[in-house]
């Protein structure tokens, strides 16, 4: 029997095409490889041109803070002649809070150019308030399809208040229980509104976050003489790490270390109606770390934008309880009162920062809005409130849905560093399982299974030589 | 029936309404999620009078016409902060007292 999801799902390709006014089609080169540069240029608009957008649009420009609190808790527990210098990105002052404006400005610049009336996404995220404020401003209808609540109705408060905040601008909010059919919806959507497809994973949105880069390496050189060390950037979908990267390296910061950090969620399965309110994080944590990066184009696209292996350096995770004391500690040695999710970077910063020199500068480049709801106080109250203990102790005990645990000391914070060679491999697999069966990679397919992985051919064609040796035998 | 909330054509209103029934969702969902049905709710101005329970057609703020079951009239958000959470209670006091005690140190150099 054909069921309402088979039949939406059979013809989404076509439905998708109109959707984001643009053909993947074009940029493919084999069953493996695509023109990634070439898709990324696609929009036409260079990155002067994208800072005018967003200046218009009341996004960008955000402060660069020194840390020296927290650059002086660092080194209050390093070695000798260790603790590098701290700096933040306020992303959370552009307009709707969040670096995700960044990517809204332009999806919504788009649409408003190629003549939409209205735009739709799925998120329960920040990305979901981007573009809703800038659909406002832009006198575009807007649609969030967002994952809120678990077959009992009840949300996290951090995605409830993301949905409000969706309202407030505005925006119609459809709020949706547990599942990956969340995709199906918004398709469905799509094909009855006509609308365009803001999805965060088109090259304008990418290349949106490009400006941050920039900004960041800008900023560095003025404020120290050089661009940043290492750069530490949250990770979920792989837009903020790919976006990020880009424009530190258009901006010639090709030495600063690339690190992405994500809150570390294993043993949560993410379609799982009980788990879903024990994540105790609506982003930037492994759920979807680990998956868009092993594989980008597992998105509403047919092609990723946000390839995060092609530009990270390290990917190191934290624990939730890390995180949480992390915000906490901000808030009272900074006087920065920020979103949880975002200072999963600020978490990770400050290990690595103690085993950096001196002289040594780390950048986070974001944080977010808070507020009632979206704030760590209300995530572990609501933490408790599911049955998951909450308490001080050393973080390694820390169990993602039983357990968060609140370290009693700096020094016991300590990111876990994820083996990349794993990551390719999987990612790799991935790929080649997407191609037809029986195909053998060609050089050209190895020479962007390198570049979409930031490793040399030779290794590439190792791993896929495993790989298909693997999958021969499965 | 004077305890349901009634509301009239041009309320603001939530409905709510099944998208997808257990047997019809996507293949390979954890066994707890798979016996769910995948529901939906959307907030818009109800065309007919209605109570909660009842079945309503809305128009949302897009213009779009919704049929579903009136689920909350005037819907509100009560999202908080909470209550100070014990375990980070002794954060800010505590780190405060290290950084003077590590830059105390510093000026009498007696460290980094």
């Amino acid at each position: 029997m054909t069921t309402r999801f088979d039949e939406i799902m059979a013809r989404r390709g076509e439905i998708m095409r109109r959707a984001l006014g643009m053909d993947y089609a074009e940029f493919e080169l084999s069953p493996v490889a695509f023109d990634y540069e070439r898709m990324m240029a696609s929009h036409g608009y260079t990155l002067d041109e994208i800072v005018a957008i967003q200046t218009a649009a009341g996004v960008g420009n955000t402060p660069l803070l020194e840390l020296r609190n927290m650059t002086d808790l660092v080194r209050s527990m390093s070695a000798t002649g260790k603790g590098a210098r701290i700096f933040v990105k306020d992303e959370a002052a552009n307009l709707a809070g969040a670096f995700k404006d960044r990517r809204a400005s332009i999806s919504i610049h788009v649409a408003c150019e190629k003549g939409y009336e209205g735009v739709i996404a799925a998120t329960s995220g920040n990305y979901g308030a981007a573009v809703a404020s800038q659909a406002a401003r832009n006198n575009l209808k807007c649609i969030i399809c967002q994952e809120t609540y678990d077959s009992h109705k009840v949300g996290q408060p951090e995605i409830v208040e993301k949905g409000r905040v969706c309202e407030a601008y505005g925006a119609e909010v459809v709020q949706m229980t547990v599942g990956p059919e969340l995709f199906f919806h918004m398709v469905e959507l799509l094909e009855q509104t006509g609308y365009f497809a803001a999805s965060l994973y088109s090259p304008h949105g990418v290349s949106g976050i490009e400006t941050l880069g920039r900004e960041v390496a800008r900023e560095m050189i003025d404020l120290t003489g050089a661009p940043p060390t290492a750069c530490v950037i949250t990770h979920a979908g792989g837009g903020n790490t790919t976006g990020t990267a880009r424009g530190l390296r258009r901006a010639g910061a090709e030495q600063t270390e690339i690190v992405s950090a994500s809150v570390d969620l294993s043993g949560l399965h993410m379609a799982s109606d009980r788990d879903f309110n024990r994540k105790s994080f609506t982003t930037g944590h492994t759920g979807f770390g680990v998956p868009f990066a092993t594989w980008p184009d597992r998105a509403d696209v047919p092609r990723n934008a946000a390839r995060p292996l092609r530009y990270i350096d390290r990917y190191l995770t934290v624990t939730q309880g890390e995180v949480f004391y992390v915000t906490e500690a901000l808030v009272k040695l900074e006087g920065l009162e920020r979103g949880p999710a975002g200072n999963t970077a600020m978490t990770a910063a400050l290990s690595l920062a103690r085993d950096l020199p001196r002289e040594a500068t780390v950048v986070v480049q974001e944080t977010e809005y808070t507020g009632a709801g979206k704030h760590h106080w209300a995530q572990l109250n609501f933490a408790r409130e599911m049955g998951v203990e909450v308490r001080r102790g050393d973080p390694r005990e820390n169990k993602p849905g039983e357990v968060i645990v609140i370290p009693e000391e700096p020094e016991q914070i300590a990111a876990v560093e994820v083996d990349l060679e794993r990551l390719r491999t999987s990612y790799i697999r991935n790929a080649l399982k997407a191609a037809p069966e029986g195909y053998e990679p060609t050089a050209e397919d190895i020479v962007f299974l390198a570049l979409d992985t930031n490793t040399d051919p030779a290794t590439a064609e190792r791993l896929a030589t495993e790989v298909s040796a693997g999958l021969k035998e499965a | 029936m004077s305890d349901v909330a009634r509301a009239a054509a041009g309320d603001w209103v939530e409905v709510e309404r099944v998208l997808l029934e257990p047997d019809q969702r996507a293949a390979n969902l954890p066994p707890e999620t798979a016996v769910t049905p995948l529901r939906m709710w959307v907030k818009g101005f109800l065309e007919a009078d209605a109570a909660v329970g009842e079945p309503a057609t809305v128009v949302t703020v897009t213009g779009r016409h919704v049929e579903g079951t009136v689920s909350a009239v005037n819907p509100g958000y009560f999202h908080t902060f909470g209550e100070p959470v014990p375990a980070l209670a002794t954060v800010g006091r505590d780190l405060r007292a290290r950084l003077a005690a590590f830059r105390g140190a510093r000026e009498r150099g007696e460290s980094r």
